[in-house]
């Protein structure tokens, strides 16, 4: 008894350092694969990031990112001056408007009124046949789109059949078609995905509500009206909030598909243009400042949202 | 313990749960109200529309593909071809360059998903044992890198100064882990019971035999999950083949198709095709080549996703209510 005692003694009175390495080194397999991870994120993720310098210097492309002689705030000075930065703002902002006053809602409503159907068969076939869109690639929607959308293509040939215009409209060609078609075709896209978040929150709403709802004589609309609409809510507000903080992104591939010379002054929103001051013209350090601006303000936006949903309903993000 | 009994255990994708997550309302013999008839059939006439206007694009394309390529400039094809002809895949399928384009793609795709789920889903199964020391950082060190980023210049920057410039594995590499899918299999891998890697341990596998032999196994649902995901994105993705490759042999389907379909100046690509009858009668143009393409690279992805949508709706699921 005492002989036991005395090993279980040895065993467990060691001080904490010396526990610390042991029970280190008996992880020492899952802190290894750890340790990949460790280091492709600071490949790939931190050392971009660190990348920033280049907006506070005056980058050049033969030496490396830090032996740049630094050049303060000039180039967002730079930037705030350029007309083209506003014009590329404002583009952005139209369209990322447009897409959340028309594109925020269209999944709520479709997952509303998907769950009111009476059929199953036919909820499941409609709602498998919504997220195809979401599955190709917007090289592929963009080849439909100016297919469609050229003198002979399908738009113009079934809008002058119905005598709607008199000549062809070139939507892809003409820089105020261009926000409606990029927003209407991102909704097409994106609605049936968008709303498996919304379907499945209203699938997990109690069915108690809806009984007791019924018993109190409520009807269809009341108890959506009442039930399902406070019920997701919470998911509603937090999907909102991503939504806003992302104002100032813009669907790059898309865009970037979709742009071409003649709506360029309707289609360069900022990310395009950081693309093409950065990778095309080279302007590393005037397009760095741009790009890094813009994910602060989408910061500050993220918390600024958070803050006043919560206020607003109660439910937030962080 | 045999991993194959403990599938029907695993809550995650128990197989009482319906595939879609509709809830049953029991109708009672109710009579509806006229103002519910009308708004029914308001709903169902919706729902058709939306069924045609999603399917009909996809439809039209195809169907353009299938016909001769002159006669389809003419326009006014709308549900069936006017003049059937295989020209237009018979001219994709000769051209050298598509065809490379397209074992490319498959390339890209079966070994970036291989080893995107195989990696990130180690270092999930790692993240997800709570004495794991540590933990918190290195989660805190991945939940950073999803909201700020350097931007797309000191990126562009990075790969280049790391050799990754006209390599195959510029696919590959940036594209081995994802945080955010991380977190989805974290949580999978916290539900499964701690027997599995007890019993593991008692017969004396190391921490990576486990993973392989015993919790890959169990975890087929969310592999799948994730090998979706990260599929979609390698077959689908352009930008990578735009930014960073010079040479033909390197371009994946998607970017040459953004080529010719943005950048007019790649329509030389098409021209190299081995049907010289058929060019000399110009019964195919460029457009209809073009629509063919498209539909081949298509294709493969809308035969797939109807039969995984279990696994994606639940991934979305607990990606957004963990995230």
């Amino acid at each position: 008894m005492s002989f036991i005692r005395q090993i279980h003694d040895t065993h467990t009175a060691s001080p904490n350092s010396k526990n610390f390495f042991r029970r280190l080194y008996k992880q020492k397999t899952m802190h290894i694969i750890a340790l990949l991870f460790v280091v492709w994120s600071i490949i790939f993720a931190y050392i971009p990031m660190s990348g920033i310098y280049m907006a506070f210097s005056d980058y050049k492309v033969i030496k490396p990112i830090f032996a740049a002689p630094f050049a303060g705030l000039k180039y967002f000075q730079q930037f705030l001056s350029d007309p083209n930065v506003w014009a590329a703002l404002k583009n952005t902002l139209g369209i990322s408007v447009l897409n959340i006053v028309f594109g925020f809602p269209i999944p709520i409503i479709f997952a509303l009124l998907l769950n009111e159907l009476a059929n199953v068969n036919f909820k499941r076939v409609i709602q498998t046949v919504s997220y195809l869109p979401h599955f190709v690639s917007w090289v592929i929607l963009g080849g439909f789109l100016i297919n469609w959308t050229s003198d002979t293509g399908l738009i113009n040939d079934i809008l002058m059949r119905l005598s709607l215009v008199k000549e062809p409209i070139f939507l892809l060609g003409e820089p105020k078609y261009f926000w409606g078609t990029a927003v209407i075709s991102s909704i097409w896209k994106s609605m049936g995905w968008s709303a498996i978040i919304y379907i499945a929150a209203i699938a997990g709403i109690n069915p108690e509500l809806y009984e007791a709802a019924t018993i109190d004589g409520a009807g269809r609309f009341r108890k959506l009206v009442s039930i399902t609409l406070p019920c997701i809510m919470g998911t509603i507000s937090i999907l909102f909030i991503f939504t806003i903080a992302g104002l100032l992104n813009s669907n790059f591939d898309q865009i970037f598909v979709l742009k071409n010379t003649l709506n360029s002054s309707a289609s360069t929103v900022l990310d395009i243009y950081v693309y093409r001051m950065g990778i095309q013209l080279g302007r590393f350090s005037y397009a760095t400042a741009v790009g890094f601006l813009k994910s602060i303000v989408a910061l500050v936006l993220l918390l600024i949202t958070n803050k006043v949903t919560d206020k607003l309903t109660g439910s937030s993000f962080i | 313990m045999d991993p194959r009994k403990v599938w029907p255990h695993i809550p995650f994708f128990s197989r009482k749960e319906q595939v879609i997550p509709f809830r049953r309302i029991r109708r009672k013999k109710v009579k509806r109200k006229p103002g519910e008839v009308v708004f029914d059939t308001i709903n169902i006439a919706f729902m058709v529309f939306i069924f045609f206007i999603t399917l009909y694009p996809f439809w039209y394309i195809f169907v353009v593909s299938f016909n001769e390529g002159r006669d389809a400039a003419r326009g006014g094809i709308y549900f069936i071809p006017r003049i059937f002809s295989l020209d237009n895949y018979k001219a994709v399928f000769q051209n050298g360059d598509l065809v490379n384009a397209f074992i490319l793609t498959i390339t890209k795709t079966l070994v970036g998903t291989t080893l995107h789920v195989f990696f990130t889903g180690i270092v999930a199964y790692t993240f997800s044992h709570k004495d794991l020391m540590f933990r918190k950082f290195y989660i805190l060190f991945g939940t950073i890198t999803m909201f700020f980023s350097g931007g797309l210049i000191p990126y562009f920057i990075l790969i280049r100064n790391i050799g990754l410039y006209n390599s195959f594995w510029v696919f590959i590499f940036p594209a081995m882990f994802s945080f955010w899918n991380m977190i989805i299999m974290m949580t999978f891998f916290k539900e499964l019971p701690s027997e599995l890697s007890e019993s593991a341990k008692i017969d004396g596998a190391g921490f990576v035999k486990t993973f392989v032999a015993i919790i890959l196994p169990v975890s087929m649902p969310i592999l799948a999950t994730i090998a979706l995901f990260s599929g979609v994105y390698q077959w689908n993705d352009f930008f990578t083949g735009v930014l960073f490759t010079t040479k033909k042999e390197l371009m994946p389907i998607q970017t040459i198709l953004y080529k010719i379909i943005s950048e007019s100046s790649a329509v030389t690509m098409l021209t190299h095709v081995n049907l010289p009858d058929v060019v000399a009668q110009r019964k195919i143009t460029s457009e209809s080549i073009k629509l063919a393409t498209m539909v081949v690279s298509t294709v493969p992805i809308i035969c797939v996703y109807p039969f995984l949508q279990k696994y994606f709706v639940k991934g979305i699921m607990i990606g957004s209510v963990k995230g």
